[in-house]
């Protein structure tokens, strides 16, 4: 199983004027490090507007220009630059939108699914491509002339989904596919994902319900106030005993089938000197306040605290 | 107290009838959970119920009384996307205190943080704006909340938080609430009883 995508250390800050000529630094993403493979669904799991959707931005390089990035993202092994962006998206590296208002209004939704092409004979091959993707999800000839607002929700993400198959990419990344969906429709959208898993391509799913990660991920990153905490495998996730990171424990427990258990505690607003969880961690040393875990490999789980080993030693 | 909606019919336009014929009852002990699918209407009858949409027929009643439309308003309704519910210009401090005060006690019961208060609306994360949704929603004279997906959008430590810290007040000061959500196993855990939208819209 080859890697597709790598992400190193990557952080991403903004400036922004507050009142007046006074700049700010935003740090929105700091230090984070993920993969995917091959045929693997990776889900990266954090609570909405904290952030998680920039990584997709910048994976495509579509990032406003008031961003500030540092660390590296590698596609197959080479340095993913803005070139090299530009050069991969759309084709090898394409993303399911967060919602139905990414589609364009004035525009028939097929020619939508089959978008910019240099001439006549690249559109024609398009087109097969695109009826053929479009049969498989369901949606007949009829739909091919309609505008957005002709679609129901569930057609509009059928729609969605096919615009980013159209080119046959290698790496899809599914940013926040389900809020807002019935049950019918999660269920779907679900199958939909872990079938592009059987065709051999990788997913990075960006999502904030923990119950969609369940369903369709191999791993599942934990995102918290801006790091990635914990990267472990799905099946240790039924169990907070199997995972290793306090929050995750925490996470997992508040699950309303797992006792609706409470933590108190809130996500610190600011970059803190120390570990990030501190505040709120029920197992911190002394160590934590003032310095940062980095994360680290154990047993095939990636964690990022000082403590874990004793504290699940003891348990 | 016992917030009731009689026979509520309603569409936005000609061609379909969102809700027809729709009764429910709850007490201010109560806590009535309400399960849809997405587009059944589900947000439209909390709309009304918090007197948002007028031109319905049927009625809602509080102990059997309509509800006067200039003073405040009994029913408060809680929305999905706390950051669409709050002036982008004005700070913290005045959206929370728009109502009424909060005292300090409570701020804490609902994790309010006081260095949030002189920051703008978008520079808070969903949880912490819906917090402070929820507590400008509890002024005394509030005697039903209607909580419309409020914590969707949220992670699963702070769907609980808010849950409970809501829950307590509202048990504590006789506060009835209608949870309206589509996530089953959250309203089995909160709820006294869940109604299934669709059994009782007689469409």
């Amino acid at each position: 199983m080859g890697e597709l995508l790598e992400v190193n250390n990557l952080s991403i800050s903004f400036t922004q004027y507050v009142q007046g000529l006074n700049r700010h630094d935003l740090k929105v993403i700091s230090d984070l490090t993920i993969d995917v493979g091959e045929s693997e669904i990776v889900a990266i799991l954090g609570s909405s507007g904290s952030g998680k959707s920039l990584l997709a931005h910048s994976i495509l390089g579509i990032l406003p220009y008031n961003s500030h990035v540092t660390g590296d993202i590698k596609y197959k092994g080479q340095i993913l630059d803005q070139e090299l962006k530009e050069k991969l998206r759309g084709k090898e590296i394409c993303l399911i939108p967060q919602s139905v208002n990414f589609l364009d209004p004035l525009m028939k939704v097929s020619e939508q699914a089959i978008g910019e092409c240099k001439d006549e004979k690249e559109h024609a091959e398009k087109k097969i491509r695109q009826r053929e993707i479009f049969a498989k999800y369901g949606l007949d000839e009829s739909v091919d002339d309609l505008y957005p607002f002709e679609l129901s929700g569930g057609m509009a993400r059928k729609v969605l989904l096919s615009t980013a198959l159209v080119g046959d990419p290698t790496l899809l990344i599914a940013d926040e596919p389900t809020p807002g969906l019935d049950a019918k429709s999660v269920e779907e959208t679900i199958t939909d994902i872990r079938n592009l898993k059987e065709q051999g391509k990788g997913v990075l799913l960006i999502t904030h319900e923990i119950d969609v990660a369940l369903k369709t991920a191999d791993r599942i990153a934990i995102f918290y106030s801006g790091y990635v905490i914990e990267i472990n495998k799905v099946e240790n996730f039924k169990n907070a005993d199997n995972v290793l990171h306090p929050y995750t424990k925490a996470l997992i427990n508040s699950l309303p089938k797992n006792g609706f258990n409470l933590t108190e505690g809130v996500q610190p607003l600011d970059e803190v000197p120390g570990c990030p969880y501190y505040e709120n961690c029920p197992i911190r040393i002394d160590k934590c306040a003032n310095t940062k875990p980095q994360l680290e490999e154990h047993d095939g789980v990636m964690i990022r605290c000082f403590n874990f080993k004793e504290a699940n030693d003891g348990t | 107290m016992e917030l009731k909606a009689n026979n509520i019919s309603f569409s936005y336009n000609k061609k379909r009838q969102i809700l027809k014929d729709f009764s429910l009852s709850l007490n201010s002990n109560q806590i009535i959970g309400l399960m849809g699918d997405s587009g059944s209407g589900k947000s439209t009858l909390c709309k009304i119920m918090a007197g948002y949409l007028t031109h319905y027929s049927g009625e809602v009643t509080l102990d059997g009384k309509k509800i006067p439309d200039k003073d405040y308003y009994p029913v408060q309704l809680i929305f999905q996307h706390p950051e669409k519910t709050m002036n982008p210009k004005w700070k913290m401090d005045k959206v929370l205190n728009e109502s009424w005060t909060p005292t300090q006690d409570l701020k804490d019961t609902f994790g309010l943080k006081d260095s949030w208060l002189t920051r703008w609306p978008n520079e808070l994360s969903g949880g912490e704006l819906q917090r402070f949704s929820i507590l400008r929603a509890l002024n005394p004279k509030t005697k039903f909340i209607i909580a419309d997906e409020i914590s969707t959008m949220l992670d699963a430590v702070t769907q609980v938080q808010i849950w409970e810290a809501l829950i307590n007040h509202c048990k504590a000061n006789n506060i009835g609430i209608l949870a309206v959500s589509h996530d089953k196993e959250l309203l089995d855990v909160i709820c006294d009883d869940i109604l299934y939208f669709d059994e009782i819209n007689n469409l």
